[in-house]
């Protein structure tokens, strides 16, 4: 089976870990080989190097000045081209979402793209094996057990497993390896889908959200404090 | 050439840009702000706020940005995605159409509600009583089961042939699922978990507004050149509209192709979580607890508190990470986002990613003994105490 994983190195990269060690709970089920993908600047290569320090096979790193500035939909275009470029494969893995832009819409944009079948919020792979997969996905009130074909693209949340430890092994080779580098020429995408002027969303503004005006401190004994904190709820209706 | 870069003459070293670029590409090197291309993303903020004009964009920057690709004039309306469980309507529904309403009557055109799924009569009339002009209701029993290339399939259909101006859908764990398949397929914008919508009238378009990198900042939006415009919707950010009995609207019964309602999913079985009371996303009320509770079984105080208050039990990565409660209680970034009217949190410090999480509540209440726990900047009654003594003291109080 050939695994690729999806992972986006963010500002502090405490959770990348996460992010790239989705896979393992699979990996130990089944024979197979997982590719870990990035598009980011040339520094985004530290993540993969860590990627490969907790044992996965192949890396990929996707860097071109023409993709900045891209929004959902044409990094998920541009990811596509650059999976598609890897060749075959049978199962795509993606955070449900990066915990800085924290849109949670590449995932599905790529299955889309791919023209594959998608589930989100994965907490936990069943099974997979025989052309398919079974998979838990997180509901609102509860979880639906979902089975589809494979080739398919899930989206996982943090249940889905223990990120395991980097090996030693895995830290030398990590350090070693030559990271393939691929340009927006080498994944074929078109000029005009990728970057600002293929991005149908503009920031026209950022700011800092307003701080809540500053509180009410109750303060003095528990039997007193709770007795006026009952108070205000009751007023507000909430008793 | 560089597609951004510092006047240094003109630079004062000041570090505004530094703030206000939300991507961390800018630092101040020898008094001198310095721009790091690869992390730029030309979104000029740091243009916008530079007091001396240090900052300039080459031309070709400039022409990197987006033109319009449609007859925009062609599309008019604003629709909502009517979300529909088992046959009832999420309350995200009627959230929606509140908002729909005043975005609609602001472009001076229709609000229309879609809905998905058979035996809807009676949902289809409780959205023209809350505000729809009309309900696009398709009627087929393969829709009443949320599958996401059923849904994205047929929601494709029925904007390109109808072209509205503006689509939202709630932030639910369907919506942020299928309406991005949507949006691909259109090729458009889409905007997540808006949590502010509003109408530039000059220009006819949609201004939506997120917060981003874990809350630390609010983003401002536009889908200038595509249609329609997208957005998902944070659930119970919105005012519900009301119910007005008589209120009259057109329900547009629709078949889709057969073609279009094939899944390549099957749902095999669905379990519900039935263990807490209510699931924390639709409640009104959630009471909350982090690593202060000390221990697994102290998560009984929380249960009777929620209880008393008819509310649900959520808790912060900390209690899930220690195993004492599911991850499906989790608040904040990495877990769920929620925004009910009472907001409880007990021994939660405040982490900025439990924040985000949480912050939209109407009333938020904290109960830490640490004074300077960060969860009191946004307490709209912050009790500093030991959570042990007032919980307890809380529920008698309610009670009584
Ligand atoms: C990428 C990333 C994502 C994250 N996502 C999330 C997320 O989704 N949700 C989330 O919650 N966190 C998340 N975190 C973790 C977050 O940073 C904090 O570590 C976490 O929220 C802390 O949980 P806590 O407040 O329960 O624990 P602590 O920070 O340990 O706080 C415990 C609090 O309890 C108080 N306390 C102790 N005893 C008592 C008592 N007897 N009475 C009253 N008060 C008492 C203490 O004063 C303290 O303030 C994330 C972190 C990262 C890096």
């Amino acid at each position: 089976m050939n695994i690729v994983v999806c992972i986006k190195q963010v500002p502090g990269t405490a959770e990348v870990r996460i992010h790239s060690e989705t896979h393992t709970l699979i990996r130990d089920g089944v024979e197979s080989m997982v590719t870990v993908f990035t598009m980011g600047p040339p520094q985004a290569e530290a993540a993969l190097r860590e990627a490969v320090s907790y044992g996965v096979d192949e890396v990929v790193l996707v860097s071109d000045r023409a993709l900045v500035g891209s929004d959902t939909l044409a990094t998920a275009y541009a990811i596509a081209k650059g999976i598609a470029k890897i060749g075959a494969y049978d199962l795509i893995l993606c955070g449900k979402q990066a915990i800085d832009g924290d849109t949670a819409q590449v995932g599905p944009e790529v299955a889309e793209r791919l023209g594959i079948p998608f589930v989100a919020w994965v907490r936990k792979v069943e099974e997979v094996g025989d052309g398919k997969i079974r998979v838990q996905r997180m509901m609102d009130d509860g979880y639906e057990v979902i089975e589809m074909p494979l080739p398919a693209l899930i989206t996982v949340v943090k249940e889905i497993n223990e990120p395991r430890l980097a090996s030693l092994k895995g830290k030398l080779r990590a350090k070693k390896l030559e990271i393939p580098m691929w340009s927006a020429e080498d994944i074929g995408v078109e000029e005009d889908q990728v970057g600002l002027k293929g991005s149908p969303t503009q920031v026209m503004r950022i700011f800092s959200p307003e701080p809540r005006g500053a509180g009410e401190r109750l303060e003095g004994e528990a039997e007193e404090v709770a007795q006026r904190l009952a108070e205000r709820l009751k007023v507000m209706g909430f008793v | 050439m560089a597609l951004i870069w510092v006047i240094e003459d003109k630079c004062t070293g000041c570090g505004l840009c530094v703030k206000k670029c939300p991507f961390g590409a800018i630092e101040i090197v020898e008094k001198v702000a310095v721009i790091d291309e690869s992390k730029c993303t030309l979104c000029k903020a740091c243009v916008e706020t530079c007091r001396s004009e240090a900052i300039a964009l080459s031309p070709e920057a400039e022409a990197m940005q987006e033109k319009p690709s449609v007859d925009l004039n062609a599309y008019r309306g604003v629709w909502i995605f009517a979300e529909q469980r088992n046959g009832r309507l999420s309350s995200v529904a009627y959230e929606l159409l509140g908002v729909g309403r005043t975005l609609s009557d602001d472009l001076d055109v229709a609000l229309t509600a879609v809905l998905f799924g058979s035996g809807m009569e009676e949902a289809a009339g409780a959205l023209v009583a809350r505000g729809a002009d009309r309900v696009l209701w398709v009627d087929e029993p393969e829709l009443r089961t949320f599958h996401d290339d059923s849904y994205a399939q047929v929601f494709e259909e029925l904007i390109r042939e109808e072209k509205p101006e503006i689509v939202l859908a709630g932030a639910t764990a369907v919506g942020r699922s299928f309406i991005p398949k949507v949006a691909a397929k259109l090729e458009t914008g889409l905007t997540a978990d808006c949590t502010e919508l509003a109408i530039d009238r000059e220009k006819r378009l949609l201004v939506q507004t997120r917060p981003a990198f874990g809350g630390n900042i609010m983003a401002t939006i536009l889908c200038p050149n595509r249609r329609p415009q997208m957005a998902t919707v944070r659930h119970k950010v919105m005012q519900e509209a009301e119910a007005l009995e008589g209120r009259k609207g057109e329900i547009v019964r629709r078949k889709a192709k057969p073609e279009s309602l094939l899944s390549r999913t099957s749902l095999i079985e669905f379990i519900e979580e039935l263990e807490e009371t209510i699931n924390i996303v639709d409640a009104d009320v959630i009471v909350s607890g982090g690593r202060g509770l000390g221990k697994p079984e102290n998560f009984a105080l929380i249960r009777e508190l929620a209880l008393v208050l008819e509310g649900a039990v959520g808790a912060s990565r900390a209690a899930v990470d220690e195993g004492w409660i599911p991850y499906s209680h989790q608040v904040g970034q990495t877990g769920k986002t929620v925004s009910p009217k009472l907001y409880i949190a007990c021994g939660i410090s405040g982490a900025i990613q439990h924040l985000v999480g949480m912050r939209s509540s109407d009333v938020i209440v904290a109960i830490n003994k640490d004074p300077e726990a960060p969860i009191f900047d946004v307490a709209t009654f912050g009790i500093v105490g030991d959570l042990f003594e007032v919980v307890p003291a809380l529920v008698r109080k309610l009670k009584g």
